[in-house]
């Protein structure tokens, strides 16, 4: 590299660096963030955390009526990721370069995802709860459209991935369109999509806690109230539950992935 | 054992071949669908039904959403304050994604197993795995305790999770570096931060800001929900009082609109990235 380059290269770099402090600063100021104020927060929300946020024995009675809310929470995530997984499994085959039936259709299937993935989960929750209530449902509900557009995206490009010769070796044999497609499409990229959907569980058990405490169910439900009332031991046995789950999870997922693909 | 082939081929009661491999995987595939089935059906016995008519909640909906997505107009606030509590929003994603990747940088070199000892690598990723375990929203609420509750415990919420996130995404493009890099590097004797600054952060850093930008169209998303979940300000909060307080069907219309656009636009900017400067997934 001449000089030159170099000297560019580096005043490229000092721009960069520049415009990024710049957005920082002129983003603290509209967000009212202070910097130092929020660093010495540290200290002070980590000794909290270990000086108010311990499991006693009073707060683990409630264990029973904890998990029967995570059981709720659960639940909800895996069915939401489970029939969202179904329906994008639909629409991906109709998104998919591959195996689409028509561009129309092709289109439709894209547009969907791409409406339900992008607007936020709790804005769905949001939604949908003026007119649901607060059940499980509308927790379900915002949950299972936020997966569709995150899954029909992946199973879209998990099936453009797939190897297309068995789907030419059984066009070759004459096999009809919903053969092809049972035979050597999903079969092909089962692994991936299995892959996804553990994965969705995974993200929808920790969304579901966000969209609990807005819809009034689950987990979510519980460690708000617990968080109003101001009985941080509780709040602290709740947490603990949640993190045991989410990463017993983790390992099965991982588990199952490791053996599938 | 044998390796006659009329013996070792699998058959069926009935004496047919059996086509089937009988492979670990596509047993676990099979297990794995199986409770999938079994336990969605269950959810829904396990579900609360509390107030809730099926027909009636059908109709709203479709009422509602035709409302909301057909006749969007702001009532309680102008259309300057709309994007003013966007750019907020976008304040708050900002921060925690660079504030993120600040630290996140530093935590992903001790992290990744070619620059650091194993048992440092090993505590920083047990350590990552927790505070993924734990949701965006608890951090955050539990940080607005002792910050109080505004921009800074949800940025600081946030933070955490946006670095468990890109400590792993920079962990893997470092370990990615070429060894001879490194070990050429090591052979001219730089140190340790020689190595990182002139082997490590040229050849990886179009993958850091790829993955800084994919963190930002995420933690946009996130913003909206913690300004809607613990009253962080911004649209999110703005969408949480128009459809909670007021209830008011347009204006909910409107803010879902843009928060569309945003997130579209991100998306589009942050696939267009993947596509130039990541590997496909895994």
């Amino acid at each position: 590299m001449s000089e030159k380059k170099f000297r560019q290269k580096k005043w490229q770099t000092t721009l960069f660096f520049t415009v990024i402090i710049v957005v920082t600063f002129i983003s603290s100021s509209i967000t009212k963030f202070n910097f130092i104020h929020s660093m010495t927060t540290f200290p002070s929300a980590f000794t909290w955390i270990f000086s108010n946020l311990m499991i006693t024995e009073e707060s683990f009675k409630k264990l029973p009526t904890i998990l029967t809310k995570l059981n709720e929470t659960i639940f909800m995530a895996i069915a939401a990721s489970t029939t969202a997984a179904a329906l994008s499994l639909f629409l991906g085959v109709m998104g998919s370069k591959t195996t689409k039936v028509n561009n129309v259709f092709s289109v439709i299937a894209r547009v969907i995802a791409s409406f339900s993935r992008n607007i936020p989960i709790v804005a769905w929750a949001l939604i949908l709860l003026i007119s649901f209530g607060q059940n499980s449902l509308t927790g379900f509900l915002a949950l299972f459209i936020g997966s569709v557009g995150f899954l029909t995206r992946a199973f879209i490009e998990s099936i453009d991935e797939a190897d297309q010769s068995s789907v030419e070796a059984l066009t070759a044999t004459g096999a009809t369109y919903f053969q092809i497609i049972s035979k050597a499409v999903i079969p092909q990229s089962l692994p991936q999509i299995i892959s996804w959907t553990l994965f969705m569980i995974e993200t929808n058990i920790r969304s579901a806690t966000l969209v609990g405490i807005l819809t009034g169910t689950g987990i979510g439900y519980s460690f708000d109230l617990y968080y109003k009332s101001m009985d941080y031991n509780t709040v602290a046995l709740i947490t603990f539950t949640i993190v045991i789950t989410v990463i017993l999870i983790e390992l099965m997922s991982n588990y199952i992935r490791k053996v599938i693909i | 054992m044998q390796y006659d082939l009329a013996t070792h081929m699998k058959r069926t009661r009935t004496g047919k071949i059996s086509l089937k491999s009988g492979e670990k995987s596509e047993k676990v595939i099979q297990l794995t669908v199986l409770s999938f089935v079994v336990l969605t059906i269950a959810a829904f016995f396990f579900f609360d039904f509390t107030g809730f008519q099926f027909k009636k909640a059908i109709v709203e909906t479709a009422h509602n959403l035709k409302v909301m997505f057909f006749m969007p107009k702001l009532s309680h606030f102008g259309f300057g304050e709309a994007i003013f509590q966007v750019t907020i929003t976008l304040g708050l994603a900002v921060l925690s994604t660079i504030l993120g990747a600040l630290i996140a940088f530093f935590l992903a070199l001790l992290a990744a197993t070619n620059l650091s000892k194993e048992w440092i690598s090993r505590t920083v990723r047990v350590i990552v795995a927790f505070i993924r375990a734990v949701p965006t929203v608890l951090w955050v609420l539990i940080f607005a305790i002792s910050a109080g509750l505004g921009s800074e415990a949800a940025v600081v919420g946030m933070l955490f999770h946006s670095i468990a996130y890109l400590v792993k995404a920079y962990s893997e493009a470092f370990e990615e570096v070429s060894p001879g890099i490194i070990e050429s590097l090591r052979a001219t004797g730089s140190s340790w931060w020689h190595i990182v600054k002139h082997g490590i952060v040229p050849s990886t850093s179009t993958y850091i800001m790829s993955w800084t930008f994919l963190r930002f169209e995420i933690n946009f998303g996130v913003a909206v929900a913690m300004g809607a979940a613990a009253g962080a300000g911004g649209i999110g909060f703005e969408l949480f009082m128009a459809s909670g307080f007021y209830f008011d069907l347009r204006e909910v219309g409107f803010i879902t609109y843009a928060i569309l656009l945003v997130a579209i636009l991100l998306e589009m900017l942050s696939t267009r990235l993947k596509n130039r400067y990541l590997p496909s997934e895994k």
